[in-house]
């Protein structure tokens, strides 16, 4: 039985190296016989094209290497800022879907039933060229208070930029941060040990408001001024600018995942069991208290890990950028084989940026996980 | 999954009327206002898209392809071939109703709605033509001469099982044909198109990712560590990373790793592509299956003597695949949905040929609110049918519940 | 060294199967003798290199020309989504000027323009795809620059001479690039256009965004619905799309040309026959117009007393059809199928076309004082 295994070992291992190894051998045949680069050097040359977006400078004479890097930062960026979204509307559609209000219920239920059983690819097609692009045009651009201003080539809004003193106090800032918090922590376990109350949470966010407060004066000139957006020839200039291609990937990502994390959330909710609460209630707890000490940690040891999935799902998902012109990683490594034809290079490095992401994620996911489901018993 | 808000309340007629509104609608301040801003939103919503359904949209570019979103480029006159398959999904669907009833009665019954909607659609006979609408009758026909034949003969669900089996493999093989054959030429893969493909993509895709997901998952409970750490490292790696580039792969990576002179058909590798995904996250779903056997199990197939091979392939294997049966529908529907991604290798899937319409004709540049539009209706209600049936069957079979 | 290693790995794991396949062997039954047989087959491939050692893997490679015929058709790169050169009819027919070269090619072959199956691919794909020879064959308005030509394969005869154009709203007053500091320009994504565009705002030291799409049909989308202030790419593309316009005259062409746009059908590299025959596709496809053949004329012009037409049409002598490997009277077959080379333009963009009307200009023969030309075949 023991030989048995080993050779099923040995013949399974032998397979699959077997296996790559023929590839390999082709690639590498392949690179000789076609002249197919496999090499990186070419990562240091200049990309030669533009960018619609990016978080960092960049120009087309930056090289191939940093073009990738700087798809990977937009990655970040609308992955980041739509995870957050997501869950606020998830949340909202899962407390909709649970609300004793008939229409507010089957409204949720709806969304989430259309959204869930139409292919994200679609409706980004939908909210890119149907939606964001029947905007009015820059020149006729909708005024909002702010001023923000709505139109073809995104929003544009009245936004801070830091000066010269912004760095020192940026340390102030983050000096109250930690003070705060250690102030919080020392009072409350004051108050624990000896039951008096010590306001650790009004002293803590007191120390958190003045000391950037103070900063703001002592450093002299003010570390932020407001940059204001204005209508120029073509575009307007200053101020915040979301351009249509990411807002309109982050609104299809965020009402997509959206309707997942609601239903997941949902079923968190409805996974605590009625004995938990009213245990809590006949203990004399409030309302609130019930909620952040007997739900809510309940709750989250079922909604969290696929909530971590499907955070990595909208990171996954935000790949499908390429088809609305938003210059994620995807994009721009399709771009540098298209410009460059290092086909077999580029893509081993797309590959490890998604798996890098997911595996952080997974990382993080276990550590929490863990220290959740210690709660269990 | 809606069963929470199913069975909330269902109006009461006559008297109770009022109290249901004031119960579910107007109890408290709070739940009056969001009842009015809930009314006005659809107000506005639901009657601006119906205005400009009717009065603003162009449908032309959808209306005058419906050939194209059905099949894409695949030849007119091997048409038949296609009708052929609907035919015989026809008769099959029209067999099981007839056989198990319920929820299977249900689906063919909204499907014979579906084909007799659609053959008395009121549009021009240029772009459905009559023997289209005929075909489409003679369908509902096909359904109900299955539904007797499945209601009155003893046919065995096995044998029904393997007629649709057999109705898989035929349909490929009637699709594809043969080369140099004179009965049933080859259509290239490059021929075939729109909805065809996209059921095609995913059907293919669900079917042989199933033998290797059940392997991967075993091969990950496995406790010869070689094995465990491969299955591990592919399962991980491969939903680690998004379809898009799973399939770029397919259709640019893969080419170079094989050797010169062997050519893999484009839509193969898309298939093969898409398999590999879906084995991964099909080994998870039937690793949950297998997590959920309890270990007595385990425990009273040894005592009885069972090898490990027996207890695996006679007692845990079809206990856990009974309980994932739901997992793996929600994943055919999944896979449904992401052939569209085949849109961005190339493929002529249904998005695809919305936007090869859309390139066709340059008057046609701007109306794809009406085409996106429509192709999102036509995944909805397949995908909406689909999922809504697996629910019935689930709670019909009493999953789900444990 | 790193590479011996893993050949000899491989071979010697060949080896291993070969050796655990003829011990479960008992008798020599013909089946399983052939199994044996394609064992060895494999480690012979294998090792070859391993003894050999910088022996060429594919060094008799079989030629194109009998691949493609023992296929029964031609692979041809194409695409279905840019209208007058590569798109769909409503019945699904993949049409339109690249198409009907892959057409001219598949006829020369087979002497039936149904046997080419057009491949519709990406931008991202056609490199990769002439790369692996997964195509017998590009023509999908493909620019002919030298890195491609380095990498990508080899480049057959120019067909379409384009330049890069600029299209801007007409109410924009704009008509130099200097106009168009800091505007916002729509652009395919991975294409020579791209390139050339930030090297022309960059060399005059102007500001532009880039709002990059990689499929066209987004790209003037983009920009007819405002998201643009220019769109730029071929001069050819930019025409035709303006003539679907809903107003097209509220659209203009700039009168500046950014760059050179040789748009070229190409073939994988390792095969001089092979790109030999698609050259000679194409100069047959030019020299029928030259000469007057077009589709509605040629049976009778097989009765011509002239020499250059008898010789292209086979009827006298030859102008090295033997020695491609093709029938003498194939360009019979191609003129019949596909029409000359001013019918293929005209089908799709001339005065009736069916795509749009654009006019000949660069694409005129030289007789006519175009660029189009072709060495005569003789």
């Amino acid at each position: 039985m023991e030989v048995l295994q080993w050779i099923a070992q040995i013949v399974s291992a032998i397979v699959v190296i077997g296996f790559l190894i023929f590839f390999i051998r082709n690639v590498i045949d392949a690179a000789d016989a076609r002249g197919l680069d496999l090499g990186f050097g070419w990562m240091d040359e200049a990309s030669g094209f533009p960018l619609s977006e990016s978080v960092i400078d960049y120009d087309p004479s930056k090289s191939f290497g940093y073009a990738l890097w700087v798809g990977f930062l937009n990655t970040l960026k609308v992955s980041l800022v739509g995870i957050v979204l997501a869950t606020v509307v998830g949340l909202i559609a899962a407390l909709s879907r649970l609300s004793s209000n008939w229409l507010v219920s089957k409204i949720a239920t709806v969304y989430i039933d259309t959204i869930r059983n139409i292919p994200l690819l679609v409706q980004l097609f939908i909210w890119y060229f149907a939606v964001f692009q029947a905007f009015p045009s820059v020149q006729d651009a909708l005024r909002l208070p702010g001023p923000l201003f709505l139109s073809q080539r995104g929003m544009y809004m009245t936004w801070v930029k830091p000066t010269a003193s912004f760095v020192t106090w940026a340390l102030i800032f983050v000096a109250g941060v930690i003070l705060s918090i250690i102030v919080y922590r020392v009072l409350l376990h004051y108050q624990l040990r000896t039951g008096r109350s010590t306001y650790p949470f009004v002293i803590g966010t007191l120390i958190f408001v003045v000391f950037p407060l103070v900063g703001w004066f002592l450093v002299g000139s003010p570390p932020l001024q407001g940059t204001v957006p204005e209508l120029g020839k073509f575009n307007f200039s200053g101020g915040l600018r979301l351009t249509p291609e990411f807002a309109a990937l982050l609104v299809g990502l965020v009402i997509y995942t959206g309707a997942f994390i609601a239903e997941v959330i949902r079923a968190g909710i409805l996974a605590v069991e009625k004995g938990q609460v009213e245990a809590a209630r006949s203990l004399g707890l409030s309302q609130s208290q019930v909620l952040r000490l007997v739900i809510m940690p309940l709750a989250m040891r079922v909604i969290i890990p696929p909530l971590i999935s499907q955070y990595l799902n909208l990171t996954k998902n935000s790949s499908l950028a390429i088809v609305i012109g938003y210059a994620d990683v995807f994009f721009v490594g399709r771009t540098i084989i298209n410009q460059a034809g290092r086909a077999v290079p580029v893509f081993l490095l797309i590959m490890a940026c998604y798996l890098g992401l997911s595996l952080i994620t997974s990382f993080i996911m276990n550590i929490y996980n863990r220290r959740v489901q210690l709660v269990e018993r | 999954m809606t069963s929470a808000s199913e069975t909330i309340v269902r109006p009461p007629s006559g008297p109770g009327a009022i109290y249901w509104l004031r119960k579910n609608l107007f109890s408290g301040w709070f739940n009056t206002i969001l009842t009015v801003i809930s009314l006005v939103a659809i107000v506005v919503v639901v009657g601006g898209l119906l205005r400009w359904a009717i009065t603003v949209a162009d449908w032309s570019p959808v209306v005058e392809n419906l050939k194209l979103y059905a099949v894409g480029p695949f030849p007119s006159e091997e048409l038949w071939r296609v009708w052929l398959i609907v035919y015989m999904v026809s008769l099959l669907m029209g067999i099981s109703a007839g056989k198990w009833r319920g929820t299977v009665l249900t689906f063919a019954m909204g499907l014979g709605a579906a084909y007799l909607i659609l053959s008395l659609f009121p549009m021009s006979l240029e772009y459905l033509p009559l023997n289209t609408r005929l075909r489409l009758a003679g369908n509902v026909l096909v359904l109900a001469a299955g539904f007797v034949i499945g209601l009155k003969l003893p046919i065995k669900s096995l044998w029904i099982a393997i007629a649709f089996g057999a109705s898989f493999v035929l349909t490929l093989i009637l699709l594809g044909g043969f080369r140099n054959a004179a009965v049933l030429p080859r259509v290239e893969t490059g021929q075939w198109g729109g909805l065809l493909l996209t059921f095609l993509l995913a059907a293919v895709g669900i079917v042989a990712s199933f033998p290797i997901g059940v392997g991967l998952a075993l091969g990950r409970q496995s406790s010869l560590p070689v094995v465990k750490a491969l299955c591990v490292l592919f399962i991980e790696a491969v939903r680690g990373v998004p379809l898009v580039t799973i399939l770029f792969m397919a259709s640019i990576i893969l080419p170079l790793f094989l050797p010169e002179g062997l050519r893999i058909d484009r839509v193969l590798r898309a298939m093969i592509g898409m398999t590999l995904f879906s084995a991964a996250y099909m080994a998870e779903n039937v690793r949950g299956g297998l997590q959920a056997i309890p270990s007595g199990q385990y425990e009273a197939a040894k005592a009885v003597g069972l090898t490990g091979i027996q207890t695996t392939s006679l007692i845990v294997l079809p206990q856990a695949l009974r309980v994932v049966i739901p997992a793996i529908v929600g994943q055919f529907i999944a896979l449904f949905m992401d052939t569209t991604l085949a849109i961005i290798v190339g493929l002529l899937e249904l998005l695809a040929v919305g936007k090869a319409v859309l390139n066709s004709n340059p008057q046609w540049l701007l109306l794809d609110m009406e085409v996106y539009l429509f192709i999102a209706a036509v995944f909805w209600v397949f995908t909406y049918s689909m999922s809504f049936a697996s629910r019935r069957v689930e709670v019909a079979v009493g999953l789900g519940k444990r | 060294m790193k590479r011996r290693m893993l050949i000899a790995l491989s071979a010697l794991m060949v080896l291993a199967m070969l050796v655990t396949s003829c011990a479960q062997v008992p008798a020599a039954a013909p089946a399983q003798q052939e199994v044996v047989e394609v064992m060895v087959e494999v480690t012979r491939i294998v090792e070859v290199p391993a003894e050999g050692g910088e022996a060429p893997p594919a060094a008799v490679a079989q030629k194109m020309l009998n691949i493609v015929q023992d296929r029964g058709k031609l692979v041809c790169g194409g695409r279905t989504d840019l209208v007058g050169f590569g798109y769909l009819d409503s019945e699904g027919n993949n049409i339109g000027f690249d198409t009907d070269l892959c057409r001219a090619v598949a006829t020369a072959i087979f002497g039936d323009p149904t046997a080419a199956e057009i491949v519709p691919l990406t931008a991202a794909e056609r490199g990769p795809a002439l790369q692996t020879g997964e195509i017998d064959l590009l023509s999908r308005n493909v620019t002919w620059t030298s890195s491609r030509d380095a990498q990508w394969g080899n480049f057959t005869t120019v067909m379409f001479y384009d330049g890069q154009g600029m299209m801007v709203r007409g109410d924009s007053g704009a008509t130099t690039l200097e106009d168009l500091d800091g505007a916002t320009v729509c652009v395919t994504t991975g294409t020579t256009t791209e390139k050339n565009l930030a090297d022309a705002f960059r060399e005059r030291g102007l500001e532009f965004t880039a709002v990059t799409f990689e499929d066209t049909s987004a790209v003037y989308g983009a920009y007819e619905d405002g998201r643009c202030d220019a769109a730029t790419s071929d001069k050819s593309q930019l025409a035709a799309v303006r003539s679907g316009f809903a107003n097209p005259d509220d659209h203009m062409i700039m009168d500046i040309t950014m760059s050179k746009e040789p748009l070229t059908p190409a073939v994988p590299t390792g095969d001089s026959q092979w790109f030999d025959i698609v050259k000679s596709v194409m100069w047959v496809l030019i020299n029928a117009e030259e000469l007057g053949v077009t589709s509605a004329n040629v049976d009778e012009m097989m009765n011509s007393e002239n020499i250059p037409v008898r010789r292209m049409l086979g009827v006298e002598g030859s102008f090295g059809q033997e020695d491609l490997g093709l029938s003498t009277d194939f360009a019979v077959n191609v003129i019949k199928a596909v029409g000359n080379y001013g019918e293929i333009y005209d089908r799709y963009m001339g005065p009736d076309g069916a795509a749009f009307t654009l006019p000949r200009g660069q694409n005129e023969l030289w007789s006519k004082g175009g660029l189009i030309y072709a060495p005569p075949l003789r």
